[in-house]
């Protein structure tokens, strides 16, 4: 039992060996044979991390570092393929393979229209996604998070333009890459700047409170510290999905259902929250940072969920919510609510994979229809899907005692002693969060069905494979809120915060505390979550009686619609221009300019090789002419040369 | 006598082969004028050695006849390349019936 920790090995390689069989005999296999090898291998992980999330909970656990091999070495640096074995890499761990599971599970069932090949392909990226999330959680140095990041950054291009034949989804998968990339440029300038300062780029050799090289610098906010931390904090822009690089997020909803449900949902975009708690101690260390980090992620939050509040396509309005989400994630973050955005990262991973899952039940059971307007009181046909979709409205509402009202709570809370007008707009925000969920439940599965007969004669509820997933879900949106319960209601309640206490002890003595008065926290949770009950009842009453309209929306509510523009914006901004400049480079600098030096040359040489030719007219004499004139040329020079 | 006389008169040899050379299309005449070069430079040889070893003969008088014996050397090697010179030339002319370098650029093509 003692040495199951150095089974961990296993939890990414087992979907690697997934995806290795799934996407080389994609052409042989069956679809329950990829079903099982698909869905097993992460269930394998799950359960292994499971077996070593309880070794490290035991008393007197100490972070270990497991080295494999020599990855990189050149002069002074050298890097370790080493994995980190913690607290916060288990927690990881356990989200991703064990939500990761779940939708594989669903997925078996909802891709089932695919041809065989097709689904084999499917699972195979489903599978290296796994493996590269798990890399990236699981790696022991920047640069091994560097190898996972890029590879969900990969697997997320080709899930999204699964349904590669549509140029629309393949121009989605597109403008993830890149905006990701943007972001990955600043992540690995950062990492060269770790590199070239430090000279490591290890969490041991940088963290540990020994000897850890941050560990040791005592001065707040010196330049290359707030440096590297922002062009980290680029990388988690970028693949978190916050402001300015969002837009991606809301087109990756091209790609199958599930697939949103994994990657923009539930772990993938938490990649970026992962990587600032693992740097928690340099981000507390820069506190320029911090505000940055606070300021984007608030802003990202009420900005998206604005946007959300006038979307009709269901899986839109659960992107802009995922982006909302995770601003409030990166707000925790930059109040030093490190265990609140963590926290908040798994409660949002339980109640956005099922918001998603339950949205893609919804639109396997319309047949391919996302437009809420022409959903409408699906629920007395989709039982399990309503009631499951009921209670993930409710916990990421943040109505207690559900999920979502714990983790939000506490980033609220320390967002209100750090800045009180943080705090109020994060209230804001949440009760948008509320009005949109609510406003999405009531126009999809109450009142009249808005949609063709033929629609309503296949409505039918989703086999268990859809099911058992929205299911387990549920459950754990309701009680996964209470391994946090705050101070003031239960001592030592909150167990996810002692749990982690070691990975986040050194920021925890730097940053100021800010003890609230008991009272005072009572209020402010009362005060947000009774501002989120009024906004979901009012939402809800507003929209269950939704008839559709054919009016178009003026004023602000058409600025919503249109995502206040930020997407056209971009395209005259930045995309137009550059169009113009490639076109420019294409047509003049590559034809005129590269084309023809290229070209010249060659003709050059074939002009001068036909007169030259001449020369060799089979006259001995002129041969030697030759001859004699270049021995005097070599003479003349030798007698000036002197 | 002087050095330099020695050196115009072998420039002056050297020169006349070269123009020959140049300007004349008969094989053998041609070949004479290589050989011309070819003896402008042995008393070049010849008139050098006797300047730079002139103080030295009384001492070593071995050493003042080298290069006045390496030029024999010179003459008999030129000797054995003459006769597969002629031979040359003789074949081409059996072939050709003429002596005219320019008949010779059939290689050309």
């Amino acid at each position: 039992m003692t040495n199951i920790i150095h089974l961990i090995y296993l939890v990414p390689l087992l979907p690697l060996i997934g995806f290795l069989i799934n996407g080389l005999a994609r052409k042989l296999l069956s679809r329950p044979v990829v079903s099982v090898i698909g869905s097993g291998v992460i269930l394998a992980s799950f359960v292994i991390s499971l077996l070593i999330f309880f070794q490290v909970r035991q008393d007197g656990f100490t972070a270990q570092t497991i080295s494999y091999f020599d990855f990189l070495s050149a002069g002074k640096i050298k890097i370790n393929f080493a994995f980190q074995v913690d607290q916060l890499s288990t927690l990881f761990l356990l989200i991703i393979t064990g939500v990761g599971f779940l939708i594989h599970l669903y997925s078996t069932s909802y891709m089932h229209e695919e041809t065989a090949p097709g689904f084999a392909r499917y699972f195979s990226y489903l599978n290296l996604f796994v493996f590269s999330m798990l890399l990236l959680v699981l790696g022991a140095n920047y640069l091994i998070m560097f190898i996972g990041w890029e590879g969900v950054g990969l697997c997320s291009y080709l899930l999204i333009g699964y349904w590669f034949k549509n140029t629309i989804y393949n121009n989605a998968a597109k403008k993830a890459f890149i905006m990701n990339r943007i972001g990955d440029f600043g992540f690995l300038l950062g990492i060269f700047w770790m590199i070239n300062t430090f000279g490591t780029v290890s969490y041991h050799d940088l963290f540990n409170p020994q000897n850890g090289i941050i560990s040791s610098i005592s001065t707040l906010n010196s330049k290359t510290l707030v440096g590297i931390t922002l062009l980290l904090f680029l990388g988690a822009i970028g693949k978190s999905a916050q402001i300015p690089l969002y837009t991606w997020l809301p087109d990756a909803m091209a790609g199958p259902t599930p697939v949103s449900a994994l990657i923009h949902a539930a772990t993938m975009v938490t990649a970026g929250i992962y990587m600032i708690a693992r740097s928690n101690l340099m981000y507390t260390l820069s506190p320029i940072t911090m505000s940055v980090v606070a300021i984007i992620g608030l802003s990202t939050a009420i900005f998206a969920a604005t946007i959300a509040l006038k979307q009709n396509d269901i899986k839109k309005v659960l992107a802009y919510s995922t982006v909302s989400q995770l601003g409030y994630m990166f707000l925790g973050l930059g109040v030093g609510a490190y265990t609140g955005a963590v926290f908040h990262v798994m409660t949002h991973a339980f109640f956005k994979a099922l918001l998603f899952l339950g949205a893609g039940s919804v639109i396997h059971a319309m047949g391919g229809e996302q437009d809420i307007r022409k959903m409408g009181g699906l629920g007395k046909h989709l039982r399990t899907t309503y009631i499951t979709f009921f209670i993930g409205c409710i916990a990421i509402a943040g109505i207690p005692p559900f999920s979502g009202f714990f983790s939000k709570d506490e980033i609220l809370t320390a967002a209100y002693s750090n800045n009180t007008l943080f705090y109020i707009i994060g209230v804001l925000g949440s009760m948008l969060t509320a009005f949109y969920m609510f406003r999405l439940l009531g126009m999809t599965f109450n009142g009249k069905f808005r949609g063709t007969a033929e629609q309503e004669h296949h409505l039918h509820e989703s086999p268990p494979a859809i099911a058992i997933p929205l299911i387990v879900l549920a459950f754990l949106s309701i009680v996964g809120g209470l391994v946090g319960i705050p101070e003031i209601f239960m001592h030592d309640g909150h167990r996810l915060a002692a749990f982690l206490s070691p990975v986040f002890a050194q920021s925890a003595g730097i940053l100021a505390k800010h003890e609230s008065s008991a009272q005072n926290e009572i209020l402010l949770m009362t005060i947000s979550s009774v501002l989120a009950v009024i906004a979901s009842l009012w939402a809800w009453t507003k929209f269950r009686k939704y008839k559709p309209t054919v009016d178009e929306s003026t004023g602000f509510a058409k600025v919503l619609e249109n995502k206040w523009y930020v997407d056209e914006i971009y395209d005259t901004v930045i995309v137009r221009p550059f169009r113009s400049l490639s076109v420019f480079f294409n047509n003049v600098i590559e034809r005129s300019g590269i084309d023809g030096l290229v070209n010249g040359v060659g003709k050059g040489i074939n002009y001068g090789s036909r007169q030259i030719r001449l020369l060799q007219n089979g006259q001995v004499g002129n041969y030697i002419l030759m001859m004699v004139v270049g021995i005097l040329i070599l003479f003349i020079i030798q007698m000036f040369a002197k | 006598m002087e050095i330099k006389w020695y050196i115009f008169l072998s420039l002056a040899l050297f020169c006349i082969g070269i123009v020959g050379v140049l300007t004349r299309r008969n094989a053998i005449i041609i070949f004479m004028c290589i050989e011309l070069m070819l003896n402008s430079v042995n008393l070049l040889l010849v008139a050098f050695s006797k300047m730079h070893l002139s103080g030295v003969a009384a001492q070593f008088p071995t050493l003042a006849s080298d290069a006045q014996i390496f030029v024999f050397f010179i003459m008999v090697v030129a000797a054995a390349e003459v006769s597969v010179g002629l031979a040359i030339i003789i074949m081409m002319y059996r072939n050709t019936h003429s002596v005219d370098i320019n008949f010779l650029n059939r290689l050309k093509n």
